[in-house]
């Protein structure tokens, strides 16, 4: 290397010696991502071992994933409804035999998710102005709440469901403030990111023209952020729908009941038609909400 | 000041349709409020929210929050070993979902990439599977993982991984349809197959974003994942469960806060991996 100027000597000492640091930095985070992955392996029970009794009876012992496959199979098997084409009729009518229960859980489920997500607006809209940056009265007001909104959602709602029902009994009210309060931080969280995106300017005016601290938010920041909320408050609406039929698993009101019962009492069939219930339910949300979206941002004339 | 009356008087009987709301539009106004109204009283009324109800609630609920002070302190070892392997198990089962997920969801997603799968027919029928996968809610997936694998972290690292295929899926094969078109034609120009344009012009640009929608959605999976426990899917959510059913409020809240204190621990964390791997 005798040759090269000294330019180029130097550089070849840095490019090594940079080579030489992303190696070290590989190898290490190789080291570290393969110890977490075999932790996380072995207290997930990816090797645990199990015992299964074969077809001839023969007892071995097995890895629990592989043994478990086939059980697996087995099970969603007997989900499925026996349908025969000359007894269509007859035998979807015996498949779906609870559906006079089943919708009037549906409904349940339905104004369940609407009444949180209108408990969740309300919880939103009212805290999320002392929680943006560029609203807040001032610092301490704003950590409260937004420690306030992050307890709110990182709690998920089922475990609110439980205390709930510990307090407010078993029923439908128990699921529409678990629901609700867990939608609140949610929504919280996006509606003071959409005011915190705001344009200000609006905001002086008023001030500058007298409006007090509700008068510039009432008309500065509201008629800004309106839309933005009415995408994110449907969208939530459907993801509150999601929740509210399972949460009658803690008894809280809802088609979740119905899925516990059909569990313990071990009717397949019921499973698959309470599933393909809940799916048509939440598909037929989306269209409509992405209507209701489309046809409400289209009229305040902002967006799509 | 000048007066404009007269002004306006002229306005008004030039275009009068300016200074009244259509009949119409007041109707419709009025008959969504009386439906929203309407609705919303029923409701109220179905679900039982009376003023007296409500009250004796709240007073129950303020007296398991006042167990929340002073916290309870777990005395033993063998009581934290049970917690801390709780809070270790929901962890663990976020990390190797996302990660199984992520791994199946990866292939995946390039069937399911405008760019890639010409086909659209089959695209298409790709990308109905993924959001039949994501409509499935997890907590019936580790319903039925649990018939098959027993109770216990496998049934819920397995409800999360398949949940998250269809997320994976569906998110990965837009950050590959994201993609600009230049590279793949300078890697085609210079005589790469269809192999090495993925390689060497898609996933450059594709890689970054994949890492940081895995990382966001570790982070939510720990979120998530903490119910799974409370159908016997393994995790702290078992424990947490199990307290709240025998009514020992204060424990029950000290897991809550360790729970939130977690969530917070792999928040950071992941916001400090994805600086560094991805840059700011």
């Amino acid at each position: 290397m005798t040759t090269l100027s000294p330019t180029i000597g130097r550089f070849e000492v840095d490019y090594a010696a940079a080579r030489r640091h992303a190696l070290r930095v590989n190898t290490v985070s190789a080291v570290l991502f393969a110890t977490c992955f075999f932790a996380a392996a072995w207290v997930g029970g990816f090797f645990d071992m199990t015992d299964v009794t074969l077809a001839n009876g023969d007892r071995v012992s097995m890895w629990k994933i592989w043994a478990g496959l086939p059980r697996l199979g087995e099970y969603l098997y007997k989900t499925l409804p026996v349908l025969h084409r000359d007894t269509l009729g007859a035998d979807i009518a015996d498949w779906f035999w609870r559906w006079k229960v089943w919708l009037k859980l549906l409904v349940e489920t339905i104004l369940i998710a609407y009444m949180a997500t209108l408990l969740g607006i309300v919880g939103a809209f009212l805290l999320s102005f002392p929680a943006s940056r560029n609203l807040s009265p001032n610092r301490f007001v704003l950590n409260i709440t937004r420690r306030t909104l992050e307890i709110l959602r990182t709690v998920p709602d089922l475990v609110w469901a439980l205390i709930f029902v510990f307090c407010f009994g078993v029923g439908p009210l128990a699921g529409v403030l678990a629901i609700g309060l867990h939608a609140t931080g949610a929504l919280g969280k996006l509606y003071s990111e959409a005011n915190e995106n705001a344009d200000m300017r609006p905001l002086e005016g008023i001030k500058a023209s007298g409006g007090s601290w509700f008068d510039q938010i009432r008309y500065g920041i509201v008629p800004q952020v309106i839309p933005n909320i009415i995408s994110y408050t449907l969208l939530r609406f459907e993801i509150n729908v999601r929740s509210s039929s399972i949460i009658g698993f803690v008894g809280a009101g809802g088609l979740g009941q119905e899925i516990r019962v059909a569990m313990s009492l071990q009717e397949y069939t019921d499973l698959s038609a309470l599933f393909l219930i809940i799916f048509v339910t939440v598909i037929v949300i989306d269209m409509l909400s992405e209507k209701v979206r489309h046809r409400i941002i289209g009229l305040t004339g902002k967006g799509v | 000041m000048t007066d404009l009356t007269p002004d306006l008087e002229r306005a008004r009987s030039l275009v009068p349709g300016a200074f009244v709301t259509p009949r119409r539009t007041v109707v419709l106004r009025l008959a969504g409020w009386a439906a929203f109204l309407g609705l919303t009283v029923w409701c109220l009324w179905a679900f039982g929210f009376s003023p007296a109800r409500l009250l004796e609630g709240a007073m129950r609920f303020g007296n398991v929050l006042s167990f929340m002070f002073p916290p309870h302190v777990w005395t033993t070892w063998a009581e934290w070993r049970e917690i801390l392997k709780g809070l270790g198990e929901t962890v663990a089962m976020s990390f190797m979902g996302t990660l199984l997920g992520a791994v199946i969801a990866f292939p995946l997603a390039f069937l399911g990439a405008r760019n890639i799968m010409p086909s659209s027919w089959f695209r298409l029928g790709v990308r109905r599977g993924f959001d039949a996968l994501r409509a499935i809610e997890q907590l019936i997936l580790a319903l039925v993982f649990i018939r098959a694998f027993g109770l216990g972290p496998l049934a819920g690292i397995l409800a999360i991984a398949v949940s998250e295929i269809g997320t994976f899926s569906k998110l990965f094969s837009e950050a590959i349809e994201n993609t600009s078109t230049k590279p793949v034609d300078g890697v085609k120009a210079s005589g790469g197959g269809n192999l090495q344009t993925v390689r060497f012009a898609i996933l450059p640009q594709a890689l970054p974003v994949i890492l940081s929608i895995i990382l966001y959605n570790f982070e939510s999976n720990t979120r998530s994942g903490t119910i799974l426990g409370i159908v016997g899917a393994g995790g702290i959510g078992f424990l947490l469960a199990d307290r709240i059913n025998a009514y020992r409020w204060p424990e029950a809240w000290t897991i809550i806060f360790l729970i939130i204190f977690m969530v917070y621990l792999i928040d950071g964390l992941s916001g400090y991996l994805r600086k560094r791997i991805i840059g700011e």
